[in-house]
């Protein structure tokens, strides 16, 4: 399959300053994340709240700078790029956002906002217009939902205002960042089958970022789960959730409310404890903390990805120790 | 605040059969609720209309006096609100009056909402240097009593209508930047800003198709509120002799010019504070409903 978004060593810290304005570190929300991304396949992005998944969405298309690492689109590192370049690539990488109430502007026509992503990029008012009319049918929402304000609209058809607004400008690559997550159960999945049909007519490939295993394996070819800022497994989808390397995949995995029965009793311990602060993350390997098996050795070292399977990596001490005895 | 609808022909009268009241609609029923709110408007209207339309609707002429009409008492005939020591029409005198009056206390309002609101939105969109820049060197104005400070300039400047116009405007400048600029940072945060900016979309048009649209409501509402304190300003900035030069009519000067006579006619005396006192309060009744009726649709 062919590359056509390439992430290398992507890494972003917050720096926290004093009230004079003088740096006393820093918040490590992405570090050191790489990944690959097949044309029109689908990567899943799971982790819990604070993992740094919408950072890393958000460094993906350059709203946050980052402070480290290359993020290659068909071959042209995106950041070294600015001005109209970047405008050019910006056009081919789309978001959808998290919060639908948000994403909308309240006052604009429905048709309005799916409009201004073209009026942006120099087209005029009535063709414009034209072309939402056609990407909100695209998304399933008829002309009377177009002359309203998005107040009126229901969290659902609100998202997919915002999908029709990313697609109109034509992008080979869509974000969805937590897309599906302020919406109904119902909803959700009429929205998840909207992305998996849009995909398919628009030859689209994906991003998708979520905390919800259940969608992430419903979506995804690949999954990579991140955990304070790192990627601590990848692979195909079948592979992360039929047999987890990292404990704390397999803890997620475990913590996630199932009515499979067979997946029911995996053995593997539930997710105890919180979040520790990504202010002061821990040394070593990040989720000692909380990891059932974390042993001395995981304090001072910080694992590196290896290789677990076919196209499956994990990063844990315990698995490079079993590999190499 | 007309938000366009295009509908395409055909569709038009699809679109419209099912649709809900619009948004002016929506604020006018929630506005017109407030009885009270309502009688200001009237009053308000009433007054400004009066005003405009002095020419035709006053009984005299401005400056025309009768040395032997001086000193009537309100409710005289032919001079419904009496007349001053040179027997000058007390009506005719605040209805031309006010269009000075009025001027000056809409006019710097407005210029400070541009200049102001302009300000904010740079300060508050940008964020960092430039709104520390802005903000603070706007502080310094803002520390200054705002009376004196319009003294103060009014003095500097020199007597007359402009030079009121022009210092009430900078006392109102900083208030209006500092709701413009915290209206700014809060939209600045929301997400199809976000999604602007992957658009493609430049600072300016951002800001002119995004942020302006959602913090108009609040700007228009803190001016509107501000125009019966402008008012005031102008017509104390006018009765302390900084205004305008007699025989010219404003309210603020007539208030200085009859204060003489408040042993004598004191009914008189207070006619133009009456009027100044009610299209203020006017301006703040009609301005509150406003808000909370613009908050509705929030």
């Amino acid at each position: 399959m062919e590359t056509i978004l390439e992430v290398k060593n992507l890494g972003k810290t917050f720096p926290i300053r004093n009230f004079i304005g003088r740096t006393k570190g820093g918040v490590s929300a992405v570090d050191r994340v790489s990944f690959s991304l097949g044309a029109q396949g689908t990567l899943g992005i799971v982790g819990e709240s604070g993992c740094g998944k919408s950072t890393l969405a958000r460094l993906l298309m350059r709203l946050i700078e980052p402070d480290t690492g290359e993020v290659n689109y068909r071959d042209r590192n995106i950041l070294s790029l600015s001005g109209g370049p970047l405008k050019e690539v910006r056009r081919q990488i789309q978001m959808v956002f998290q919060n639908p109430y948000s994403s909308l502007d309240p006052q604009m026509t429905v048709l309005d906002n799916v409009a201004f992503s073209l009026w942006a990029n120099g087209s005029g008012k009535a063709e414009a217009r034209q072309a939402a009319y056609e990407y909100l049918d695209a998304v399933g929402l008829s002309r009377t939902h177009a002359d309203r304000m998005p107040g009126s609209l229901s969290g659902g058809q609100r998202q997919r205002v915002a999908i029709a607004r990313a697609l109109i400008l034509k992008p080979e690559i869509v974000i969805a960042d937590e897309a599906v997550s302020a919406l109904d159960k119902s909803v959700q999945a009429q929205v998840l089958n909207l992305f998996q049909d849009l995909k398919k007519e628009f030859a689209l490939s994906l991003i998708f970022i979520s905390h919800d295993l259940h969608v992430v394996e419903y979506m995804s070819d690949e999954v990579m789960v991140m955990y304070l800022g790192r990627v601590v497994e990848k692979g195909p989808t079948e592979r992360i959730f039929g047999n987890p390397a990292h404990p704390y995949t397999r803890a997620l995995l475990a913590s996630a409310p199932s009515l499979d029965v067979e997946h029911a009793g995996s053995g593997a311990p539930a997710l105890a404890g919180e979040l520790p602060s990504p202010l002061n993350p821990p040394s070593g390997c990040r989720f000692r903390t909380r990891c059932p098996l974390a042993t001395e050795r995981c304090a001072r070292e910080t694992p590196a990805l290896t290789e677990v399977g076919p196209g499956h990596q994990a990063a844990c001490l315990l698995i490079e120790e079993s590999k190499s005895a | 605040m007309a938000i366009n609808a295009p509908t395409a022909g055909g569709t038009a009268a699809l679109a419209t059969a099912g649709r809900e009241p619009s948004r002016a609609a929506q604020i006018w029923k929630s506005f017109s609720r407030r009885k009270v709110a309502l009688a200001a408007l009237v009053v308000l209207l009433l007054i400004v209309l009066a005003c405009l339309l002095a020419p035709w609707v006053a009984p005299y002429g401005p400056n025309d006096g009768a040395v032997t009409d001086r000193l009537k008492e309100v409710g005289s005939a032919g001079h419904v609100l009496g007349t001053d020591e040179q027997g000058r029409d007390i009506l005719s005198r605040i209805l031309y009056g006010g269009r000075l009056s009025l001027l000056s206390g809409v006019l710097p309002v407005l210029l400070a909402s541009v200049i102001g609101g302009g300000l904010g939105v740079a300060a508050g969109y940008f964020g960092g240097w430039t709104n520390t820049i802005i903000m603070r060197a706007l502080d310094i104005v803002f520390s200054f009593p705002a009376i004196l400070l319009a003294i103060g300039i009014s003095a500097a400047l020199g007597p007359g209508i402009s030079n009121i116009i022009i210092s009430a405007t900078v006392v109102f400048i900083p208030p209006i930047a500092r709701i413009a600029e915290s209206a700014a940072k809060e939209v600045r945060k929301e997400e199809f800003i976000e999604a602007a900016k992957t658009s493609g979309a430049g600072a300016g048009l951002i800001v002119r198709s995004h942020v302006l649209r959602n913090i108009f409501g609040k700007i228009f509402v803190f001016s509107t509120s501000q125009i019966g304190v402008c008012l005031m300003v102008a017509s104390g900035l006018s009765f302390l002799g900084l205004g305008v030069s007699p025989p010219t009519p404003e309210w603020g000067f007539m208030l200085n010019n009859l204060k003489q006579l408040i042993f004598v006619n004191p009914v008189v005396t207070i006619v133009p504070g009456i009027f100044i006192f009610l299209t203020s309060l006017s301006l703040n009744l009609v301005s509150d409903a406003l808000s909370d009726a613009l908050e509705l649709k929030r």
